[in-house]
């Protein structure tokens, strides 16, 4: 070196997300342009969610998937069933035992522009790779001052998966939606989960796509034509006047249930869907509640600092001149996810007791 | 047979350059010119001198807390120079000034970085770099996902190599990666900058292993230690790391032992646990006054050399501050910008506003009809 100094960049330029240049993002439709609900292909939740992987992988070549059974076992729940004998194990991949390894290798992967999916097989496995997930991950575009982003997809299920024990049930989503720089879906059924894992695996940023084993089986029509759902659209599942209920993931089939019980007692419930709880359509929430004047909100997680807790501080925030009775929430109880069969049931935010926080609060 | 040795195995340490500035020719033989040895030299010298100077920044509050690389040149210099530039990868830890500089980070965003501005971080486009890496161990994973990546793209003649330091080996991440790039065989080189302490746990207390190498011997990986301090074992250790990966041999490991005469950060004192006897003993050894003997025998150096050299490097790394200090304070607006490919309407709403609570957010609240949202905040450095 003979020469001074010489900065070839004195001044630092807006950097460019790398994986931009590179992504498709879909043209999403409204809700009422996208295929019809109503149809005779009815498959699996996890069919879906297979669907969607396959569709997307046969389209991309830098898409594969990653974890532990998911090739030769076909996955430890059957979602990439025949997967691998369709795209081979360099793209199915089997990994060895370590969440942490295969999250931070995979975010490498991403950094360079490939599109891993991870899969959990359980979320609850997903704490031992806390720090790549939530301290790499999410803050890789961040902390390269915009430089490498992180298209990728975590994925596996969530919550209370039947007689699982407190280990294995964990429902990350309170604790993790906590994070900036992540995306969070929560699908509630297969038609919504294939147009969402599709948008998922199409993102540009880090997406934790939160199933739950109890709905892998769950059949529905799903069209066969490509579609795409937008992450921070929330759907009305029922219309009503007297009360908002909302949830996302498995609970909303709970507030369903309660529902169509209230309707029997002459309560119209007005059922949202979130979707995706980052981002949250809290607009939409807000909509409703100015109707309604009354809202209920069902979240399978601990009720301290949960993603019911935000909702609820927002609409306070936003809407409390509208409000008629003060809002509720209705949480797991917040103990370990119980082992016996029945105390896991009343733990849950079941149909009972939602129909009992709402009926206290039109009853006023 | 009842019993039988089913594995044997040994760790091999390579010296070139002793720390009196003896040479062995033989292992050493056409390794490197007097030209790329001065150069390298000289290079090592200019990052002593930008050591020192951020020290002295920190101390006078003008940058945040620093990890200083002193005594510890060789390891990325050596190393650094046996990578291709353009071609190869280099995942860096936070002790590695001169491996970035040299593969093309300018010097001004590692002192950008550690005055608090992810900027530094923005590496510039045909830099093949992540940015330095301070959770201790995760970027391993990463650089083993790049490699991995380049293995399934079928990149020929590209290689990635990563470093940590010895306390890093006891991490999970560690030994995840150190598993990955052994079973996929993809082309990475860990280098462990064993410097003998972790903040203030000493090596023997972080590992009853008596080195660092034989960890690598679990993952059936090619594996050495070499003095960290010799120039001259580290390139060719990791020359031929790099020849192994990129002929499909897949990962290597190679321990540099080495000596952190500094303290682990500015923040730290060591002298509260650290014998002066022993970083005595290791000042002797520094990196610099060996490559300086074993040049000054070559007849490549003296002290008028020396005293240009010292000059010149003052000039440089003023000019590097001064590069550094001149680049525009981030303002507020600025930390919506990298979070996500499209910011978010949530995320919009607080940068409009700087509030996390809704007010002012939502046209349609009692009472907040025509307030305007308050002036973004400039921020100081």
């Amino acid at each position: 070196m003979t020469t001074a100094y010489t900065p070839e960049l004195t001044e630092i330029k807006d950097a460019i997300h790398p994986a931009l240049g590179k992504v498709e993002i879909p043209d999403f439709v409204s809700e009422s342009e996208l295929p019809s609900r109503d149809g005779d292909r009815v498959i699996q939740y996890r069919e879906a969610l297979r669907e969607a992987m396959t569709e997307e992988m046969r389209r991309d070549e830098r898409v594969f998937l990653i974890g532990e059974e998911v090739a030769e076992y076909n996955g430890a729940y059957k979602v990439s069933q025949g997967m691998l004998d369709e795209f081979g194990p360099k793209r199915i991949i089997d990994s060895p035992i370590s969440e942490n390894g295969f999250a931070g290798m995979c975010i490498g992967a991403a950094m360079m522009g490939l599109r891993p999916i991870v899969e959990f097989m359980s979320w609850s496995f997903s704490l031992v790779a806390a720090d790549q997930i939530l301290n790499n991950a999410p803050k890789m575009l961040y902390m390269s001052g915009g430089q490498w982003g992180c298209p990728i997809v975590f994925r596996g299920n969530d919550g209370a998966g039947g007689q699982l024990g407190s280990t294995h049930s964990w429902c990350v989503e309170g604790m993790f939606a906590n994070v900036p720089g992540l995306k969070m879906v929560i699908p509630s059924n297969p038609y919504d989960a294939k147009g969402l894992l599709k948008t998922a695996i199409r993102d540009p940023d880090p997406v934790f796509f939160l199933e739950s084993e109890r709905m892998l089986g769950d059949k529905a029509h799903v069209p066969e034509e490509e579609y795409f759902i937008p992450f921070g659209r929330a759907r009305v599942c029922r219309e009503g006047d007297d009360i908002t209920l909302i949830s996302w993931g498995r609970p909303v089939h709970f507030c369903m249930e309660a529902a169509e019980k209230l309707a029997g007692d002459g309560i119209e419930c007005d059922v949202l869907d979130m979707r995706s709880v980052r981002p949250l359509d809290i607009d939409s929430v807000i909509e409703s509640v100015k109707k309604t004047n009354r809202i209920v909100v069902v979240d399978q997680s601990w009720p301290f600092g949960s993603v019911a807790s935000e909702a609820i501080a927002q609409i306070c925030e936003r809407c409390f001149d509208w409000l008629d009775h003060e809002p509720v929430r209705v949480n797991t109880i917040d103990v370990p996810t119980p082992y016996a069969k029945n105390l896991e049931a009343a733990y849950l935010p079941n149909a009972e007791r939602i129909l009992e926080a709402v009926r206290a609060v039109v009853s006023e | 047979m009842p019993r039988e040795t089913v594995y044997n195995a040994k760790i091999e340490r390579i010296q070139i350059l002793d720390e009196d500035g003896n040479f062995d020719a033989k292992l050493g033989k056409g390794l490197l010119t007097n030209e790329q040895v001065v150069n390298a030299y000289e290079q090592m010298t200019i990052c002593r001198h930008l050591d020192e100077i951020a020290f002295k920044l920190q101390r006078s509050g003008r940058m945040g807390t620093y990890p200083q690389n002193k005594g510890q040149e060789a390891n990325p210099m050596g190393s650094a120079m046996a990578m291709v530039k353009g071609k190869d990868w280099v995942i860096p830890c936070y002790r590695e000034n001169i491996a970035m500089h040299l593969h093309g980070l300018p010097y001004h965003y590692i002192l950008l970085h550690w005055m608090g501005d992810e900027r530094g971080n923005q590496i510039p486009k045909g830099v093949n770099m992540a940015p330095l890496s301070v959770p201790i161990g995760t970027h391993m994973l990463h650089a083993t996902g790049i490699a991995w990546s380049m293995k399934l793209r079928k990149e020929k003649d590209r290689a990635v190599i990563t470093y940590f330091g010895d306390g890093a080996t006891s991490e999970g991440d560690f030994h995840g990666a150190m598993n990955f790039a052994s079973t996929l065989q993809v082309p990475v080189i860990f280098f462990c900058q064993n410097n003998q302490w972790a903040i203030s746990v000493p090596r023997e207390e972080q590992m009853n292993s008596p080195t660092v190498a034989q960890k690598a011997l679990a993952y059936e990986m090619p594996t050495v230690q070499v003095d960290g301090n010799d120039l001259f074992a580290v390139y060719k250790a990791t020359k031929e790391a790099r020849e192994r990966a990129i002929k499909g041999g897949g990962p290597s490991f190679i321990e540099g032992v080495t000596y952190r005469l500094g303290d682990h950060t500015t923040a730290d004192d060591a002298r509260r646990y650290r014998d002066q006897a022993e970083l005595d003993a290791w000042l002797a050894k520094d990196p610099l006054i060996r490559t300086r003997k074993y040049l000054e025998k070559q007849g490549a150096w003296d002290d008028k050399k020396q005293a240009k050299l010292d000059e010149r490097a003052q000039k440089i790394v003023t000019e590097i501050v001064r590069a550094a200090e001149g680049i525009e304070a981030p303002k507020t607006n600025d930390f919506f910008d990298h979070m996500f490919a499209e910011l978010p309407e949530a995320l919009r709403r607080q940068r409009d506003t700087m509030r996390t609570s809704s007010l002012g957010q939502d046209p349609s609240q009692i009472g907040l009809q025509g307030r305007s949202a308050p002036e973004t905040v400039e921020a100081g450095r």
